[in-house]
């Protein structure tokens, strides 16, 4: 029976280790952040952090992650007190429907743990296979801005 | 006295060799200029794109995230990073001042218009069998390009290599024009696709083994070799590949994919970018002329497609399969994409080369970093695993995956590969510079 470390607390699991995450988190622990998007690692929408890098949740079996620190979206803040990452996507109100947001938050967490002040084609080469449905990765890509203290590019329009 | 004498003699003898060096290696430099009338035509231009992409100049002389033809990406090589230079007509830091002669040369004999020799990571070796028409059309069509002011970062070679009249030495023991096959047998496009693989498209340079001295190895052309760390498969009798390469699979291949055998990664998939401006003839062409690289008939001793139940009672195998269960089976079980699958996947990985390579990098490496996706336009996708799997789960996972879908026994020293090649790997999102 594979231990998982979610968002600091150790959880005895009963899947067998070969099930990914993402089910376990949703099902088993009631994690309902990190999205079920295409199931094949392709959208982005299940990322969370292992050991503070992003990581397919629904491509990650949980036998892999015995005694290595996995967060999701709910580690980073409450919707009451969210954490500066959550607030600087609340402020530029990135979600329309909200599915792929968990994962963009945390891609774009585990790139500021590492670049805490990323250039623009930084942070569009980190985000680049996170995917919207909804078309408002212009917001998204502001609220990270936000997070890091970036100014407003030049030209926004033109792909670095 | 006598001792003294023979010491003059030999200080002579050294300094004529030295001097005969120096003269042999000597090259002029060519006056400045441009093209000349006519010279840029548009017809030339358009042809000179069409053999720009098969000659995959933009693969090297364009840098991660840069202006293309501009320059400056490193090129890894065991000697040192030799950096590519800008190739737009900017006059200061490109190609501004080249003449179509002194183009000629360079392309075709490795020497700048200045009169320095080049490495030969650029691949004048093959370029030397170009005909003047396709160098006048490239000359065309690079001169046509908007100019890009860039400076090529300075190479990083040890002394005495940075040293470029030592290339002239280099050229004189190891550089022959190629040659182009000839066989009254075969019809017009397998002489096409000679001239292409022989010449412009360069397929030796990383398929052919190279030498302590970095030249190609006369006698094994097409045995295999590298590619920026990658393995580059053989495109001969002695390729493991489980199904063997025809023509029809060969076109399908350098066009986009085949479905029974896979797709590009690595350094082969800005080759198989590059076709997507080329007319589909050139690339039957290639497909004609390298399927019988191969020889006659199917190899005797190739085993097909691969797909067994490895030991069970090994715990490194069942702790890869089951990570393979949870990892991989999702796409790579699903069928393949030609029977409904998940799109760009071969029925099994049994299909695959790579696992039948002589050694686990090519898997690694696509492990660790993914297939990434092509911009605008459909192709293969795989997500990376570097950030999910540790080394010791990685090596488990290629263990169980090579014990499943090749006749071959374990790779040697598997492990020790994946730590290197998992150590190398940047953060991602880490900044370039950052890394170690």
């Amino acid at each position: 029976m594979p231990t998982l470390t979610v968002n600091g607390r150790s959880h005895a699991v009963a899947a067998e280790p070969e099930t990914p995450l993402l089910y376990v988190l949703r099902d088993e622990l009631g994690l309902n952040g990190a999205k079920f998007g295409c199931g094949l690692g392709q959208c982005g929408a299940c990322t969370v952090e292992v050991d503070g890098r992003p990581v397919l949740s629904c491509l990650a079996p949980v036998g892999v992650l015995e005694g290595r620190a996995v967060t999701t979206v709910e580690g980073l803040g409450t919707p009451e007190k969210p954490g500066p990452l959550q607030a600087a996507f609340i402020a530029e109100n990135a979600a329309q429907c909200g599915y792929c947001i968990a994962g963009m938050v945390m891609r774009a967490h585990a790139l500021l743990r590492v670049n805490p002040h990323p250039s623009e084609a930084e942070i569009r080469a980190a985000l680049r296979l996170n995917l919207c449905r909804c078309g408002t990765h212009r917001r998204i890509l502001a609220a990270v801005r936000r997070a890091a203290g970036a100014p407003e590019p030049a030209t926004t329009g033109a792909v670095p | 006295m006598r001792r003294r004498r023979i010491a003059v003699w030999l200080g002579g003898a050294l300094a004529l060799a030295v001097a005969g060096f120096g003269l042999a290696a000597w090259r002029p430099a060519l006056a400045p200029g441009g093209p000349g009338p006519g010279e840029t035509a548009p017809e030339q231009v358009r042809r000179g794109a069409v053999l720009a992409s098969l000659g995959y100049c933009a693969s090297c002389h364009t840098a991660e995230g840069g202006q293309p033809y501009a320059g400056g990406r490193g090129i890894g090589t065991p000697f040192g990073t030799i950096h590519a230079t800008n190739i737009t007509p900017d006059p200061e830091t490109g190609l501004g001042r080249y003449s179509l002669p002194a183009f000629t040369r360079a392309m075709r004999a490795g020497v700048d218009r200045e009169g320095r020799h080049l490495y030969p990571a650029f691949p004048y070796t093959h370029y030397a069998g170009l005909t003047d028409s396709d160098v006048a059309a490239l000359y065309a069509f690079v001169m046509t390009r908007a100019p890009v002011r860039a400076e090529a970062p300075a190479n990083a070679l040890p002394f005495p290599l940075s040293w470029r009249p030592l290339v002239a030495g280099w050229k004189l023991l190891f550089f022959r024009a190629p040659a182009i096959p000839a066989d009254p047998r075969r019809d017009a496009d397998w002489h096409r696709g000679a001239y292409l693989a022989e010449a412009l498209s360069h397929c030796g340079a990383c398929h052919t083994p190279r030498n302590l001295l970095g030249a190609e190895v006369a006698g094994r052309a097409y045995a295999g070799g590298e590619a920026d760390g990658w393995w580059a498969p053989p495109l001969a009798r002695s390729s493991p590949a489980p199904l063997p390469w025809s023509e029809d699979a060969l076109a399908r291949y350098l066009a986009e994919w085949d479905p029974q055998r896979g797709g590009a990664a690595g350094p082969m998939r800005p080759v198989v970018d590059a076709h997507r401006t080329v007319p589909a003839g050139e690339i039957r062409a290639l497909a004609a002329y390298v399927a019988t690289l191969y020889g006659p008939g199917p190899a005797g001793s190739r085993t097909g497609p691969v797909d067994r139940e490895p030991p069970g009672d090994d715990p490194a195998l069942a702790r890869g399969a089951a990570t393979y269960a949870g990892a991989c089976a999702v796409c790579h079980e699903s069928g393949g994409g030609a029977a409904g699958g998940v799109p760009y996947t071969t029925p099994s990985l049994g299909h695959r080369t790579t696992l039948r390579a002589p050694d686990p990098r090519n898997l690694i490496l696509v492990l660790r970093d993914g297939i990434a996706p092509r911009e605008h336009a459909p192709g293969p996708i795989m997500p990376a695993f570097g950030t999910t799997l540790t080394p010791a789960q990685m090596t488990d996972l290629a263990a169980y995956l090579r014990a499943r879908f090749s006749p071959d026994g374990p790779w040697p020293d598997l492990a020790g590969t994946v730590r290197g090649l998992m150590r190398e790997a940047p953060a991602p999102g880490a900044r370039a510079e950052a890394r170690p």
